[in-house]
Protein backbone atom coordinates (compact mmCIF):
# COMPACT_ATOMS: atom_id res chain seq x y z
CA UNK A 1 0.00 0.00 0.00
CA UNK A 2 2.89 1.84 -0.11
CA UNK A 3 2.86 4.86 -2.71
CA UNK A 4 -0.49 5.28 -4.38
CA UNK A 5 -2.00 3.31 -7.33
CA UNK A 6 -0.88 5.49 -10.20
CA UNK A 7 -1.34 4.66 -13.96
CA UNK A 8 1.05 2.32 -14.53
CA UNK A 9 3.37 1.82 -17.56
CA UNK A 10 2.72 -1.93 -18.05
CA UNK A 11 -1.59 -0.83 -17.61
CA UNK A 12 -0.14 1.42 -20.94
CA UNK A 13 1.28 -0.42 -22.54
CA UNK A 14 -1.59 -2.96 -22.69
CA UNK A 15 -3.90 -0.68 -22.98
CA UNK A 16 -1.80 0.58 -26.55
CA UNK A 17 -1.66 -2.73 -27.80
CA UNK A 18 -5.46 -3.08 -26.92
CA UNK A 19 -6.16 0.21 -29.04
CA UNK A 20 -3.68 -0.91 -32.04
CA UNK A 21 -5.37 -4.14 -32.20
CA UNK A 22 -9.02 -2.95 -31.93
CA UNK A 23 -8.00 -0.06 -34.93
CA UNK A 24 -6.75 -3.31 -36.88
CA UNK A 25 -9.92 -5.21 -36.12
CA UNK A 26 -11.98 -2.46 -37.50
CA UNK A 27 -10.10 -1.63 -40.71
CA UNK A 28 -7.76 -4.50 -42.06
CA UNK A 29 -8.69 -6.03 -45.61
CA UNK A 30 -12.29 -3.85 -45.25
CA UNK A 31 -13.69 -3.35 -48.67
CA UNK A 32 -16.47 -1.64 -49.63
CA UNK A 33 -19.14 0.90 -47.55
CA UNK A 34 -17.03 1.79 -44.33
CA UNK A 35 -20.47 2.41 -42.99
CA UNK A 36 -21.82 -0.99 -43.17
CA UNK A 37 -18.07 -2.47 -42.04
CA UNK A 38 -17.67 -0.62 -39.05
CA UNK A 39 -21.40 -1.16 -37.84
CA UNK A 40 -20.84 -4.91 -38.67
CA UNK A 41 -17.23 -4.90 -37.30
CA UNK A 42 -17.64 -2.98 -34.43
CA UNK A 43 -20.40 -4.54 -32.94
CA UNK A 44 -18.74 -7.47 -33.14
CA UNK A 45 -15.62 -5.69 -31.34
CA UNK A 46 -17.74 -4.40 -28.72
CA UNK A 47 -18.88 -8.05 -27.77
CA UNK A 48 -15.58 -9.22 -27.93
CA UNK A 49 -15.10 -6.77 -25.33
CA UNK A 50 -17.02 -6.85 -23.59
CA UNK A 51 -17.35 -10.57 -22.81
CA UNK A 52 -13.16 -10.71 -22.47
CA UNK A 53 -13.65 -7.51 -19.45
CA UNK A 54 -16.72 -9.33 -17.92
CA UNK A 55 -14.60 -12.98 -17.95
CA UNK A 56 -11.54 -11.65 -16.77
CA UNK A 57 -12.94 -9.45 -13.84
CA UNK A 58 -15.15 -12.06 -12.69
CA UNK A 59 -12.60 -14.76 -12.65
CA UNK A 60 -10.15 -12.02 -10.49
CA UNK A 61 -13.23 -11.46 -8.02
CA UNK A 62 -13.66 -15.57 -7.54
CA UNK A 63 -10.15 -16.07 -6.78
CA UNK A 64 -9.76 -13.58 -4.72
CA UNK A 65 -12.68 -14.44 -2.07
CA UNK A 66 -11.90 -18.03 -2.78
CA UNK A 67 -8.48 -17.64 -1.81
CA UNK A 68 -6.29 -19.20 -4.73
CA UNK A 69 -5.42 -19.03 -8.47
CA UNK A 70 -6.27 -22.28 -10.04
CA UNK A 71 -10.21 -22.03 -9.22
CA UNK A 72 -12.79 -19.78 -11.86
CA UNK A 73 -16.25 -19.53 -11.89
CA UNK A 74 -16.10 -21.50 -15.24
CA UNK A 75 -14.30 -24.62 -13.32
CA UNK A 76 -16.39 -23.95 -10.51
CA UNK A 77 -19.39 -24.67 -13.05
CA UNK A 78 -20.75 -20.88 -12.96
CA UNK A 79 -21.37 -21.07 -16.86
CA UNK A 80 -22.48 -24.59 -17.04
CA UNK A 81 -25.25 -23.60 -14.29
CA UNK A 82 -26.17 -20.96 -16.76
CA UNK A 83 -26.09 -23.37 -19.90
CA UNK A 84 -28.97 -25.68 -17.23
CA UNK A 85 -30.98 -22.65 -17.02
CA UNK A 86 -31.46 -22.06 -20.41
CA UNK A 87 -32.58 -25.41 -21.46
CA UNK A 88 -34.77 -25.78 -18.60
CA UNK A 89 -36.44 -22.49 -19.86
CA UNK A 90 -36.80 -23.59 -23.32
CA UNK A 91 -38.05 -27.16 -21.49
CA UNK A 92 -40.50 -26.05 -19.58
CA UNK A 93 -41.98 -23.51 -22.19
CA UNK A 94 -41.01 -24.77 -25.24
CA UNK A 95 -38.39 -23.56 -28.16
CA UNK A 96 -41.29 -21.81 -29.46
CA UNK A 97 -42.23 -19.88 -26.18
CA UNK A 98 -38.89 -19.28 -25.24
CA UNK A 99 -38.02 -18.28 -28.75
CA UNK A 100 -41.20 -15.71 -28.41
CA UNK A 101 -39.87 -14.55 -25.09
CA UNK A 102 -38.28 -11.05 -25.89
CA UNK A 103 -34.39 -11.49 -25.68
CA UNK A 104 -33.95 -9.17 -22.64
CA UNK A 105 -36.65 -10.80 -20.71
CA UNK A 106 -35.02 -14.12 -21.09
CA UNK A 107 -31.37 -12.71 -20.13
CA UNK A 108 -33.21 -11.15 -17.13
CA UNK A 109 -34.83 -14.28 -16.27
CA UNK A 110 -31.80 -16.27 -16.89
CA UNK A 111 -29.61 -13.95 -14.89
CA UNK A 112 -31.83 -13.97 -12.03
CA UNK A 113 -31.67 -17.82 -11.57
CA UNK A 114 -28.30 -18.26 -11.76
CA UNK A 115 -27.90 -15.26 -9.27
CA UNK A 116 -30.58 -17.40 -6.80
CA UNK A 117 -28.23 -20.92 -7.59
CA UNK A 118 -24.86 -19.37 -7.38
CA UNK A 119 -25.49 -17.71 -4.20
CA UNK A 120 -27.04 -20.91 -2.79
CA UNK A 121 -24.30 -22.50 -3.80
CA UNK A 122 -21.20 -20.73 -3.72
CA UNK A 123 -22.41 -18.60 -0.58
CA UNK A 124 -22.91 -21.43 2.23
CA UNK A 125 -19.09 -22.67 0.38
CA UNK A 126 -17.13 -19.80 0.42
CA UNK A 127 -19.05 -18.10 3.85
CA UNK A 128 -18.22 -20.31 6.19
CA UNK A 129 -14.60 -19.82 6.85
CA UNK A 130 -12.51 -22.40 6.23
CA UNK A 131 -12.35 -22.57 2.49
CA UNK A 132 -10.49 -26.08 1.80
CA UNK A 133 -9.15 -25.56 -1.50
CA UNK A 134 -9.44 -29.58 -2.27
CA UNK A 135 -13.16 -29.48 -1.10
CA UNK A 136 -13.58 -26.63 -3.42
CA UNK A 137 -12.16 -28.20 -6.29
CA UNK A 138 -14.27 -31.57 -5.71
CA UNK A 139 -17.29 -29.48 -5.23
CA UNK A 140 -16.65 -27.75 -8.60
CA UNK A 141 -16.16 -30.59 -10.88
CA UNK A 142 -19.00 -32.48 -9.56
CA UNK A 143 -20.98 -29.37 -9.82
CA UNK A 144 -20.21 -29.05 -13.61
CA UNK A 145 -20.53 -32.32 -14.62
CA UNK A 146 -24.14 -32.62 -12.74
CA UNK A 147 -24.95 -29.07 -14.35
CA UNK A 148 -23.78 -30.20 -17.59
CA UNK A 149 -25.49 -34.15 -17.53
CA UNK A 150 -28.54 -32.46 -16.15
CA UNK A 151 -28.27 -29.98 -19.10
CA UNK A 152 -27.58 -33.24 -21.79
CA UNK A 153 -30.14 -35.16 -20.40
CA UNK A 154 -32.81 -32.26 -20.85
CA UNK A 155 -32.19 -31.74 -24.53
CA UNK A 156 -32.46 -35.29 -25.17
CA UNK A 157 -36.04 -34.91 -23.77
CA UNK A 158 -37.01 -31.65 -26.10
CA UNK A 159 -38.33 -31.62 -28.80
CA UNK A 160 -35.31 -31.37 -32.03
CA UNK A 161 -36.79 -28.18 -33.14
CA UNK A 162 -36.32 -26.68 -29.42
CA UNK A 163 -33.14 -27.96 -29.27
CA UNK A 164 -31.63 -26.00 -31.91
CA UNK A 165 -32.68 -23.00 -29.90
CA UNK A 166 -30.52 -24.36 -27.11
CA UNK A 167 -27.89 -25.88 -29.11
CA UNK A 168 -26.65 -22.56 -30.41
CA UNK A 169 -26.09 -21.41 -27.18
CA UNK A 170 -24.08 -24.25 -25.68
CA UNK A 171 -21.21 -24.43 -27.48
CA UNK A 172 -18.75 -21.35 -27.13
CA UNK A 173 -18.58 -19.00 -29.79
CA UNK A 174 -16.78 -15.96 -30.32
CA UNK A 175 -17.55 -15.19 -34.27
CA UNK A 176 -21.55 -15.41 -34.08
CA UNK A 177 -22.27 -12.90 -30.92
CA UNK A 178 -25.56 -12.89 -30.14
CA UNK A 179 -26.11 -8.63 -31.41
CA UNK A 180 -29.60 -7.92 -29.43
CA UNK A 181 -28.26 -8.57 -25.75
CA UNK A 182 -25.26 -6.34 -26.62
CA UNK A 183 -26.69 -2.93 -25.17
CA UNK A 184 -28.44 -5.29 -22.11
CA UNK A 185 -25.21 -6.92 -20.98
CA UNK A 186 -23.27 -3.46 -21.78
CA UNK A 187 -26.04 -1.95 -18.91
CA UNK A 188 -25.29 -4.93 -16.37
CA UNK A 189 -21.57 -5.10 -17.12
CA UNK A 190 -21.03 -1.86 -16.49
CA UNK A 191 -22.95 -1.74 -13.10
CA UNK A 192 -20.93 -5.20 -12.15
CA UNK A 193 -17.93 -3.30 -12.69
CA UNK A 194 -18.67 -0.14 -11.37
CA UNK A 195 -19.43 -2.04 -7.95
CA UNK A 196 -16.16 -4.14 -8.46
CA UNK A 197 -14.24 -0.84 -8.82
CA UNK A 198 -15.49 0.54 -5.06
CA UNK A 199 -14.84 -2.49 -3.37
CA UNK A 200 -11.31 -2.76 -5.19
CA UNK A 201 -9.43 -1.61 -2.07
CA UNK A 202 -12.02 -4.28 -0.28
CA UNK A 203 -11.23 -7.16 -2.21
CA UNK A 204 -7.09 -6.60 -1.12
CA UNK A 205 -8.20 -7.25 2.27
CA UNK A 206 -10.05 -10.00 1.70
CA UNK A 207 -7.28 -11.79 -0.35
CA UNK A 208 -5.37 -11.98 2.65
CA UNK A 209 -7.80 -14.78 3.98
CA UNK A 210 -10.68 -14.49 6.38
CA UNK A 211 -9.59 -14.41 9.15
CA UNK A 212 -7.24 -11.20 8.56
CA UNK A 213 -9.88 -9.76 6.57
CA UNK A 214 -12.31 -10.12 9.84
CA UNK A 215 -9.32 -8.55 12.03
CA UNK A 216 -8.30 -5.54 9.67
CA UNK A 217 -12.57 -4.76 9.94
CA UNK A 218 -13.96 -6.15 6.72
CA UNK A 219 -17.58 -7.99 7.25
CA UNK A 220 -16.39 -11.14 5.33
CA UNK A 221 -19.48 -12.90 4.80
CA UNK A 222 -21.30 -9.88 3.34
CA UNK A 223 -18.19 -8.76 1.16
CA UNK A 224 -18.21 -12.64 0.11
CA UNK A 225 -21.87 -12.41 -1.22
CA UNK A 226 -21.88 -9.16 -2.95
CA UNK A 227 -18.60 -10.70 -4.96
CA UNK A 228 -20.52 -13.40 -5.73
CA UNK A 229 -23.39 -11.39 -7.28
CA UNK A 230 -20.90 -9.40 -9.61
CA UNK A 231 -19.40 -12.66 -10.67
CA UNK A 232 -23.02 -14.11 -11.29
CA UNK A 233 -23.98 -10.74 -13.10
CA UNK A 234 -20.46 -11.08 -14.51
CA UNK A 235 -20.57 -14.93 -16.25
CA UNK A 236 -24.53 -14.22 -16.99
CA UNK A 237 -23.06 -11.63 -19.62
CA UNK A 238 -20.17 -13.46 -21.18
CA UNK A 239 -22.43 -17.19 -21.51
CA UNK A 240 -24.99 -15.10 -22.59
CA UNK A 241 -23.51 -13.57 -25.71
CA UNK A 242 -20.56 -16.09 -26.50
CA UNK A 243 -21.64 -19.65 -24.48
CA UNK A 244 -19.36 -20.97 -22.04
CA UNK A 245 -15.54 -21.21 -22.09
CA UNK A 246 -13.59 -23.19 -19.54
CA UNK A 247 -10.11 -21.74 -18.97
CA UNK A 248 -10.25 -18.61 -20.72
CA UNK A 249 -10.47 -16.85 -17.29
CA UNK A 250 -7.62 -18.59 -16.12
CA UNK A 251 -5.38 -17.83 -18.85
CA UNK A 252 -6.06 -13.90 -18.50
CA UNK A 253 -5.94 -13.76 -14.71
CA UNK A 254 -2.49 -15.93 -14.85
CA UNK A 255 -1.05 -13.43 -17.35
CA UNK A 256 -2.46 -10.49 -15.54
CA UNK A 257 -0.76 -11.70 -12.38
CA UNK A 258 2.39 -11.99 -14.14
CA UNK A 259 2.33 -8.80 -15.68
CA UNK A 260 1.29 -6.80 -12.59
CA UNK A 261 3.20 -8.42 -10.12
CA UNK A 262 0.95 -7.15 -7.36
CA UNK A 263 -1.58 -7.92 -4.78
CA UNK A 264 -3.81 -4.55 -5.41
CA UNK A 265 -6.60 -4.84 -7.32
CA UNK A 266 -6.83 -1.47 -8.20
CA UNK A 267 -4.14 -2.62 -10.89
CA UNK A 268 -5.16 -5.94 -11.45
CA UNK A 269 -8.29 -5.66 -12.54
CA UNK A 270 -7.37 -3.23 -15.30
CA UNK A 271 -4.77 -5.39 -16.15
CA UNK A 272 -6.64 -8.75 -16.62
CA UNK A 273 -9.68 -6.80 -18.28
CA UNK A 274 -7.09 -5.57 -20.78
CA UNK A 275 -5.07 -8.91 -21.50
CA UNK A 276 -8.37 -10.57 -22.44
CA UNK A 277 -9.38 -8.22 -24.94
CA UNK A 278 -5.98 -8.46 -26.12
CA UNK A 279 -6.40 -12.28 -26.69
CA UNK A 280 -10.11 -12.53 -27.69
CA UNK A 281 -9.57 -9.22 -29.97
CA UNK A 282 -6.00 -10.35 -31.34
CA UNK A 283 -7.13 -14.26 -31.65
CA UNK A 284 -10.11 -12.67 -33.57
CA UNK A 285 -8.03 -11.18 -35.86
CA UNK A 286 -5.67 -13.80 -36.46
CA UNK A 287 -8.63 -16.24 -37.27
CA UNK A 288 -10.35 -14.52 -39.46
CA UNK A 289 -7.48 -12.14 -40.90
CA UNK A 290 -4.80 -14.68 -41.40
CA UNK A 291 -6.74 -17.88 -41.11
CA UNK A 292 -9.85 -17.19 -43.21
CA UNK A 293 -11.86 -18.74 -40.23
CA UNK A 294 -10.45 -22.00 -40.73
CA UNK A 295 -10.00 -22.49 -37.01
CA UNK A 296 -11.87 -21.63 -34.01
CA UNK A 297 -10.40 -19.31 -31.68
CA UNK A 298 -12.59 -20.72 -28.92
CA UNK A 299 -10.83 -23.83 -29.54
CA UNK A 300 -7.58 -22.17 -29.37
CA UNK A 301 -8.25 -20.21 -26.14
CA UNK A 302 -9.24 -23.20 -24.14
CA UNK A 303 -6.42 -24.38 -25.43
CA UNK A 304 -4.02 -22.19 -23.60
CA UNK A 305 -6.11 -21.97 -20.98
CA UNK A 306 -5.96 -25.11 -20.30
CA UNK A 307 -2.11 -25.13 -20.79
CA UNK A 308 -2.40 -22.34 -18.11
CA UNK A 309 -3.98 -24.34 -16.24
CA UNK A 310 -1.69 -27.50 -16.04
CA UNK A 311 0.93 -25.57 -15.38
CA UNK A 312 -0.24 -23.51 -12.43
CA UNK A 313 -1.02 -26.50 -10.87
CA UNK A 314 2.05 -28.60 -11.55
CA UNK A 315 4.18 -25.67 -10.56
CA UNK A 316 3.73 -25.66 -6.46
CA UNK A 317 1.93 -26.76 -4.11
CA UNK A 318 -1.51 -25.28 -4.47
CA UNK A 319 -1.87 -22.39 -3.18
CA UNK B 1 -11.52 -3.99 30.25
CA UNK B 2 -11.98 -7.12 28.61
CA UNK B 3 -15.26 -8.50 30.38
CA UNK B 4 -16.26 -12.19 29.55
CA UNK B 5 -19.69 -13.50 30.87
CA UNK B 6 -20.66 -16.98 30.81
CA UNK B 7 -19.49 -17.87 27.18
CA UNK B 8 -19.95 -21.44 26.07
CA UNK B 9 -19.24 -22.97 22.79
CA UNK B 10 -20.15 -26.36 21.48
CA UNK B 11 -19.04 -27.51 17.87
CA UNK B 12 -20.59 -30.80 16.42
CA UNK B 13 -22.05 -31.78 20.32
CA UNK B 14 -18.67 -31.60 21.55
CA UNK B 15 -18.32 -28.42 24.18
CA UNK B 16 -15.50 -26.73 24.03
CA UNK B 17 -16.09 -24.14 26.65
CA UNK B 18 -18.34 -23.85 29.39
CA UNK B 19 -19.64 -20.92 31.14
CA UNK B 20 -15.98 -18.88 30.83
CA UNK B 21 -16.31 -15.58 33.07
CA UNK B 22 -13.50 -13.67 33.42
CA UNK B 23 -11.97 -9.74 33.25
CA UNK B 24 -8.84 -8.85 32.41
CA UNK B 25 -7.69 -5.63 33.05
CA UNK B 26 -6.52 -2.72 30.47
CA UNK B 27 -3.10 -2.52 30.01
CA UNK B 28 -0.35 -4.83 30.27
CA UNK B 29 0.90 -8.70 29.43
CA UNK B 30 -1.83 -11.55 30.06
CA UNK B 31 -0.62 -14.96 29.16
CA UNK B 32 -3.30 -17.53 28.55
CA UNK B 33 -2.44 -20.62 29.32
CA UNK B 34 -3.63 -24.31 29.56
CA UNK B 35 -3.03 -28.11 27.85
CA UNK B 36 -4.15 -28.69 24.38
CA UNK B 37 -7.45 -28.29 23.68
CA UNK B 38 -8.42 -26.50 26.39
CA UNK B 39 -10.31 -24.30 24.73
CA UNK B 40 -7.81 -21.29 24.53
CA UNK B 41 -7.66 -20.62 21.23
CA UNK B 42 -11.46 -21.06 20.63
CA UNK B 43 -11.70 -18.25 23.34
CA UNK B 44 -9.62 -16.30 21.47
CA UNK B 45 -11.55 -16.74 18.14
CA UNK B 46 -14.53 -15.73 19.93
CA UNK B 47 -13.18 -12.75 21.39
CA UNK B 48 -11.99 -11.78 18.20
CA UNK B 49 -15.26 -12.44 16.42
CA UNK B 50 -13.64 -14.75 13.87
CA UNK B 51 -16.42 -17.10 15.18
CA UNK B 52 -19.78 -16.11 16.18
CA UNK B 53 -20.71 -16.60 19.65
CA UNK B 54 -23.01 -19.08 21.29
CA UNK B 55 -23.78 -17.99 24.22
CA UNK B 56 -22.80 -15.35 26.59
CA UNK B 57 -20.90 -11.98 26.23
CA UNK B 58 -18.07 -10.44 25.52
CA UNK B 59 -17.02 -6.79 26.29
CA UNK B 60 -14.20 -4.78 25.12
CA UNK B 61 -14.77 -1.38 27.70
CA UNK B 62 -17.97 -0.27 26.40
CA UNK B 63 -18.13 -2.27 23.10
CA UNK B 64 -20.32 -5.36 22.98
CA UNK B 65 -18.59 -8.13 20.46
CA UNK B 66 -21.85 -9.06 18.94
CA UNK B 67 -23.46 -6.03 18.28
CA UNK B 68 -20.72 -3.68 17.47
CA UNK B 69 -20.10 -3.52 13.42
CA UNK B 70 -16.76 -5.28 12.60
CA UNK B 71 -14.96 -1.93 10.89
CA UNK B 72 -15.40 -0.31 15.03
CA UNK B 73 -14.32 -3.39 16.31
CA UNK B 74 -11.01 -3.29 14.21
CA UNK B 75 -10.33 -0.22 15.65
CA UNK B 76 -10.33 -1.29 19.35
CA UNK B 77 -8.99 -5.00 18.69
CA UNK B 78 -6.71 -6.74 16.63
CA UNK B 79 -6.17 -10.72 16.32
CA UNK B 80 -3.45 -12.72 15.48
CA UNK B 81 -4.08 -16.42 15.23
CA UNK B 82 -1.67 -19.66 14.39
CA UNK B 83 -2.18 -20.69 11.17
CA UNK B 84 -3.88 -17.56 9.38
CA UNK B 85 -2.18 -18.58 6.11
CA UNK B 86 -1.61 -15.38 4.27
CA UNK B 87 -3.31 -15.64 0.85
CA UNK B 88 -1.23 -12.43 -1.30
CA UNK B 89 2.58 -12.74 -2.15
CA UNK B 90 3.38 -9.36 -0.68
CA UNK B 91 6.35 -7.44 0.63
CA UNK B 92 6.70 -7.38 4.60
CA UNK B 93 6.20 -3.70 4.58
CA UNK B 94 2.75 -4.00 2.26
CA UNK B 95 1.65 -6.37 4.59
CA UNK B 96 2.43 -4.31 7.58
CA UNK B 97 0.53 -1.56 5.79
CA UNK B 98 -2.65 -3.44 5.67
CA UNK B 99 -2.78 -2.93 9.37
CA UNK B 100 -4.06 0.31 8.75
CA UNK B 101 -6.17 -0.69 6.60
CA UNK B 102 -8.94 -0.18 9.25
CA UNK B 103 -8.15 3.75 10.04
CA UNK B 104 -8.00 5.32 6.08
CA UNK B 105 -9.90 2.03 4.24
CA UNK B 106 -7.96 2.37 1.35
CA UNK B 107 -6.51 5.55 1.25
CA UNK B 108 -3.25 5.88 3.21
CA UNK B 109 -2.22 9.26 3.86
CA UNK B 110 1.52 10.46 5.60
CA UNK B 111 0.74 9.92 9.06
CA UNK B 112 0.06 6.14 8.31
CA UNK B 113 3.13 5.60 6.39
CA UNK B 114 4.71 6.87 9.29
CA UNK B 115 3.19 4.63 11.67
CA UNK B 116 4.10 1.05 9.50
CA UNK B 117 7.73 2.69 9.10
CA UNK B 118 7.36 2.94 13.02
CA UNK B 119 5.82 -0.49 13.29
CA UNK B 120 8.51 -2.21 11.13
CA UNK B 121 11.20 -0.14 13.02
CA UNK B 122 9.87 -1.78 16.54
CA UNK B 123 9.83 -5.36 15.59
CA UNK B 124 13.54 -5.05 13.85
CA UNK B 125 12.35 -5.39 10.11
CA UNK B 126 13.49 -2.07 8.80
CA UNK B 127 16.05 -3.96 6.68
CA UNK B 128 13.72 -6.45 5.50
CA UNK B 129 11.28 -4.67 4.84
CA UNK B 130 11.58 -4.83 1.01
CA UNK B 131 11.55 -8.86 0.79
CA UNK B 132 8.95 -10.79 0.21
CA UNK B 133 6.94 -13.02 2.77
CA UNK B 134 7.78 -16.41 1.14
CA UNK B 135 11.09 -15.02 0.72
CA UNK B 136 12.12 -14.40 4.83
CA UNK B 137 12.17 -16.99 7.49
CA UNK B 138 9.12 -18.06 9.48
CA UNK B 139 9.94 -16.22 12.51
CA UNK B 140 10.39 -13.23 10.58
CA UNK B 141 6.89 -13.90 9.04
CA UNK B 142 5.40 -13.74 12.17
CA UNK B 143 7.15 -11.09 13.27
CA UNK B 144 5.57 -8.96 10.85
CA UNK B 145 2.41 -10.68 11.07
CA UNK B 146 2.58 -9.34 14.99
CA UNK B 147 3.75 -5.76 13.37
CA UNK B 148 0.98 -5.29 11.12
CA UNK B 149 -1.53 -6.23 13.74
CA UNK B 150 0.60 -3.86 16.31
CA UNK B 151 0.40 -0.80 13.12
CA UNK B 152 -3.53 -1.42 13.63
CA UNK B 153 -3.51 0.83 16.47
CA UNK B 154 -5.76 -0.91 18.70
CA UNK B 155 -6.13 -0.97 22.36
CA UNK B 156 -6.21 -4.61 22.71
CA UNK B 157 -3.86 -6.87 21.04
CA UNK B 158 -5.09 -10.97 20.63
CA UNK B 159 -2.26 -13.46 19.36
CA UNK B 160 -2.72 -17.06 19.14
CA UNK B 161 0.74 -19.21 20.12
CA UNK B 162 2.88 -15.81 18.27
CA UNK B 163 6.20 -17.96 19.41
CA UNK B 164 4.89 -21.30 17.50
CA UNK B 165 8.07 -22.41 15.88
CA UNK B 166 10.28 -19.46 16.86
CA UNK B 167 13.33 -20.19 17.87
CA UNK B 168 15.22 -19.14 21.03
CA UNK B 169 16.26 -15.77 19.86
CA UNK B 170 13.18 -14.97 18.06
CA UNK B 171 10.94 -16.39 20.53
CA UNK B 172 12.70 -14.04 23.13
CA UNK B 173 12.68 -10.85 20.82
CA UNK B 174 8.99 -10.96 20.00
CA UNK B 175 7.89 -11.48 24.13
CA UNK B 176 10.35 -8.83 24.55
CA UNK B 177 9.10 -6.36 21.97
CA UNK B 178 5.48 -7.57 23.26
CA UNK B 179 6.64 -5.99 26.66
CA UNK B 180 7.41 -2.73 25.10
CA UNK B 181 4.60 -3.14 23.02
CA UNK B 182 2.61 -2.73 26.58
CA UNK B 183 4.87 -0.66 28.97
CA UNK B 184 5.69 1.57 26.07
CA UNK B 185 2.80 2.37 23.85
CA UNK B 186 0.33 1.42 26.67
CA UNK B 187 -1.95 -1.11 25.01
CA UNK B 188 -3.16 -4.77 26.54
CA UNK B 189 -1.72 -7.97 25.04
CA UNK B 190 -3.76 -11.13 25.64
CA UNK B 191 -1.48 -14.13 24.62
CA UNK B 192 -1.72 -17.89 23.99
CA UNK B 193 1.94 -19.33 24.76
CA UNK B 194 2.45 -23.16 25.28
CA UNK B 195 5.41 -22.83 27.17
CA UNK B 196 4.38 -21.71 30.92
CA UNK B 197 8.18 -20.33 31.12
CA UNK B 198 7.88 -17.51 29.09
CA UNK B 199 4.67 -16.57 30.86
CA UNK B 200 6.06 -16.60 33.90
CA UNK B 201 9.33 -14.56 32.50
CA UNK B 202 7.16 -12.02 30.63
CA UNK B 203 3.58 -12.03 31.23
CA UNK B 204 1.90 -9.49 34.16
CA UNK B 205 -1.03 -11.90 34.44
CA UNK B 206 -1.47 -15.36 34.03
CA UNK B 207 -4.55 -17.50 32.75
CA UNK B 208 -5.25 -20.85 32.82
CA UNK B 209 -8.01 -22.96 30.75
CA UNK B 210 -8.39 -26.29 31.73
CA UNK B 211 -11.49 -28.80 29.82
CA UNK B 212 -13.24 -25.20 28.42
CA UNK B 213 -12.75 -23.67 32.39
CA UNK B 214 -11.40 -21.37 33.63
CA UNK B 215 -9.02 -22.99 35.73
CA UNK B 216 -6.77 -20.22 37.74
CA UNK B 217 -5.95 -16.78 37.08
CA UNK B 218 -3.22 -14.31 38.33
CA UNK B 219 0.13 -13.02 38.86
CA UNK B 220 2.44 -15.27 37.75
CA UNK B 221 4.71 -15.15 40.74
CA UNK B 222 1.61 -16.12 42.75
CA UNK B 223 -0.34 -19.20 40.43
CA UNK B 224 3.02 -20.64 39.02
CA UNK B 225 3.06 -23.60 41.64
CA UNK B 226 4.01 -26.75 41.13
CA UNK B 227 0.72 -28.41 42.10
CA UNK B 228 -1.40 -26.22 40.17
CA UNK B 229 0.98 -26.66 37.05
CA UNK B 230 0.93 -30.61 37.28
CA UNK B 231 -3.16 -30.48 37.62
CA UNK B 232 -3.47 -28.45 34.85
CA UNK B 233 -1.33 -30.01 32.57
CA UNK B 234 -1.65 -33.55 33.93
CA UNK B 235 1.73 -34.70 34.39
CA UNK B 236 4.56 -33.64 36.80
CA UNK B 237 6.26 -30.05 36.87
CA UNK B 238 8.57 -29.30 39.23
CA UNK B 239 9.20 -25.36 40.04
CA UNK B 240 12.14 -24.05 41.40
CA UNK B 241 12.43 -20.11 42.10
CA UNK B 242 15.22 -18.77 39.78
CA UNK B 243 16.05 -14.98 39.89
CA UNK B 244 12.61 -14.52 41.96
CA UNK B 245 10.91 -15.69 39.01
CA UNK B 246 9.15 -19.05 39.03
CA UNK B 247 10.51 -21.33 36.48
CA UNK B 248 9.14 -24.71 34.99
CA UNK B 249 11.18 -27.65 34.97
CA UNK B 250 9.29 -30.25 32.92
CA UNK B 251 11.98 -31.92 30.50
CA UNK B 252 12.97 -34.66 31.78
Amino acid sequence: MAGRPVLDKRLLALGLVLTLLCAAFLTLGARGDWGFVLAYRGTKLAALLLVGVAVAVATVLFQTVSGNRILTPSIMGFDALFVLLQTSLVFALGGVGAAALPAALRFCLEFGLLLGGALLLFGTLLGSGRTDLHRMVLTGIILGVLFRSLAGFLQRLIDPNDFVVVQASSFASFGAVDGDLLGLAAGLSTLALLGTWSLRHRLDVLALGRDHAISLGVDHRRSVLLVLVLVAALVSVSTALVGPVTFFGLLVSALAHLVMRTHRHASLLPAAALVAGIVLVGGQLVVERLLGLAATLSVVVEFLGGLAFLYLVLRRPVR
Amino acid sequence: MIQIDGVGHSIGGETILSDVTMSLPKGGVTALIGPNGAGKSTLLGLMARLQPLQTGRIRFDDLDVARTPTARLALKLAILRQEMPLGTRLTLRDLVAFGRFPHHRGRPGPQDRAKVEDALALFGLGDLAHRYTDEVSGGQRQRALVAMTFAQETDYLLLDEPLNNLDMAHARHLMRTLREVADRHGRTVVVVLHEVNYAAAHADRIVALKDGRLAFEGPPGEVLTAERLSALYGTSVTVRDVEGRPVALHYA
